[in-house]
């Protein structure tokens, strides 16, 4: 008991004696948005958290049920470990990575051309996300819709690929292949835009050195000058990559347009914690979800500050 | 020489035919990228029978203005004039956007350079907060915003969304990459922290500062919830939520046209405001002194 004083009372010293060195100014910088930022967001998902702990139906007061929705997560969801959490690691494995890449390539490749062109494309590549949730599922729904008047069919039967139409969106198997390219369609977001601001403004003056200095290659370039003088943003780029891969999970239940997709083929862990929220009304099970998936995108994010953060400077 | 010119490939100032392979890169993928502008585009202009054409074309065959006429007398037939939902939108839109860049710039500075030793902890928190998946934090909120009083009050647009976590990240990301050397001159000069943060820290970061501009302007422009939610008042509540509930008032054939004239309406602004604001995206930074 005593000790556990001292060292309250020593980590409050310490914490003391740090705080008469800091910038009194950064508090007074600070506390406006920390202010709104602690209200509205950490105090409902600090709440949210502690709903993970007990059975919630929205409508009677919580009770505490302690670990049990976890314990039931792991051992009797059977949906969960047979089909959600296997398909929300692949999606992100491919959504992730494949749409990091694919915003990096397309922000360097933008970076190449001269101003008025690449305003033009850089406007028509950010469109997905403007128009998401528009005419996101409208747009996709008419492509791959299940009867020969889906576009896909239509061009599939006209060149006599396949004899019946294919009921694309209600396929487990073309569900998921779907979902992973309508996702990567829209993935040029504000990741993309960081990453078209952080290469633009590589000083010039670093390529000329590195050309006299031998350097031989474009590859080269991006390895040794381009990404290095721009971490900050190719960590933000990859840690909004990892957000979006987990958290966007909405389109599989908009194409298929039932929640659990058919046989669980396009259901991520976002659709599971919707269903059970919002359908099943077991808004408990529900948070104890979203702690697990909050541990798991905290793990992805970790490697990325592993790759891209900045080793901590005087 | 060949290996200087090299160097200087990156934003070239005219077009070159050695930039052939990348547009050979970037254009099909701008095609695809393209369809739902076109489809918005030609969809609000279809007359009745196209827009229930089965398969449905992407091109508008003959354009017709009947979508946004029948829109516009719904609008004058209903009680409160639309102007009101439109004055409501712009000025949400324009004070979260302009507040709440200062906020999360004014922090962005403080975690990135000031001599502040919880500054790890908060960026991680803020860090984790933008990881946090909403549908459970939903009734968590609403109870807040209950407590506090916000249930259909003007504000309740407003407030919630002044901080951004995914904003304040960025611009701290941005931030970083202002050489320390460049703010250690200024405080010589005798800068206060404030001055640093007006003559140098925003004109440097121009770029982060557009880029969530942009995004803060989409997420509350296109809200209809916030309204849905906790708005009882109709004069309290926005376009959005007004051009939604416009389309799903009247019967759902009819209400095809409107709701596709509304989209387009509802887009505009997004694209017009994206337009204006890539420019600066894309503007290098002066790089006085950097590195």
């Amino acid at each position: 008991m005593n000790r556990a004083l001292a060292r309250v009372k020593s980590f409050f010293r310490k914490e003391k004696e740090a705080f008469k060195k800091d910038d009194k100014a950064a508090y007074l910088f600070s506390l406006p948005y920390a202010l709104v930022f602690i209200t509205f967001i950490v105090v409902p998902i600090v709440l949210a958290m502690l709903l993970a702990a007990t059975s919630f139906d929205m409508v009677n007061f919580p009770s505490f049920v302690g670990f049990s929705n976890f314990v039931y997560l792991f051992t009797a969801d059977s949906e969960f470990m047979r089909s959600i959490l296997p398909n929300t690691l692949k999606y992100a494995i491919l959504i992730g990575p494949g749409g990091y890449v694919l915003s990096f390539l397309m922000a360097w490749c933008l970076a190449q051309l001269p101003h008025r062109l690449r305003t033009v494309l850089a406007v028509i590549l950010y469109t997905p996300s403007l128009t998401a949730g528009i005419t996101m599922a409208v747009v996709w729904k008419v492509v791959f819709a299940g009867d020969e008047a889906g576009y896909l069919n239509h061009l599939l039967l006209e060149m006599g690929l396949i004899a019946e139409p294919i009921a694309f969106l209600q396929s487990p198997k073309y569900l998921f292949p779907i979902m992973v390219i309508v996702t990567l369609w829209g993935s040029m977001g504000v990741g993309f835009l960081a990453m078209l601001a952080g290469i633009l403004n590589v000083p010039k003056e670093l390529y000329e050195a590195a050309y006299i200095d031998g350097m031989k290659s474009r590859f080269q370039e991006i390895i040794h000058i381009t990404i290095p003088s721009m971490k900050p943003q190719m960590l933000f780029g990859a840690v909004m990559a990892i957000v979006n891969a987990f958290s966007t999970g909405a389109i599989g239940v908009q194409l298929s347009g039932s929640n659990p997709t058919p046989n669980y083929a396009g259901s991520l862990i976002v659709n599971h914690i919707d269903d059970y929220g919002f359908i099943r009304y077991d808004m408990g099970y529900a948070a104890a979800l979203s702690v697990v998936l909050l541990l798991i995108i905290y793990l992805f994010s970790k490697l990325a500050y592993r790759l891209f953060g900045e080793r901590e400077r005087k | 020489m060949r290996k200087r010119f090299e160097a200087v490939k990156i934003n070239p100032r005219r077009f070159h035919l050695n930039q052939i392979p990348f547009l050979l890169i970037v254009l099909p993928i701008a095609f695809v990228m393209m369809l739902p502008l076109v489809y918005i585009f030609n969809h609000a202009f279809k007359p009745y029978d196209e827009l229930v054409e089965f398969p449905p074309r992407f091109l508008v065959r003959r354009p017709t203005l009947d979508n946004f006429i029948e829109l516009f007398r719904a609008t004058t037939t209903s009680g409160i004039p639309v102007t009101r939902y439109l004055f409501n939108s712009i000025l949400i839109t324009g004070i979260v956007v302009l507040v709440s860049i200062f906020l999360s710039s004014l922090t962005g500075y403080a975690l990135s350079k000031m001599r502040f030793h919880i500054k790890g902890v908060l960026a991680e928190i803020n860090t984790i907060a933008l990881m946090f998946v909403g549908t459970a934090v939903a009734i968590p909120r609403y109870v807040i915003i209950e407590k506090l009083g916000l249930i259909n009050n003007f504000l309740v647009h407003i407030v919630p969304f002044l901080a951004v976590p995914v904003g304040m990240f960025l611009i701290k990301q941005f931030i970083d990459q202002v050489p320390n050397e460049l703010i250690e001159a200024a405080k010589m000069d005798g800068a206060s922290h404030f001055t640093i943060y007006r003559k140098i820290i925003l004109p440097l970061i121009k770029p982060a500062i557009s880029t969530i501009a942009i995004l803060s302007f989409q997420s509350v422009w296109n809200n209809a919830d916030v309204s849905a939610t906790y708005i009882n008042s109709d004069s309290l509540k926005t376009f959005a939520y007004y051009m939604s509930t416009l389309s799903a008032a009247s019967n759902p054939i009819a209400g095809m046209g409107m709701s596709a004239a509304a989209s387009l309406i509802m887009f505009v602004p997004n694209l017009v405001f994206f337009i204006i604001l890539q420019g600066q995206v894309m503007s290098t930074m002066a790089h006085s002194g950097i590195k």
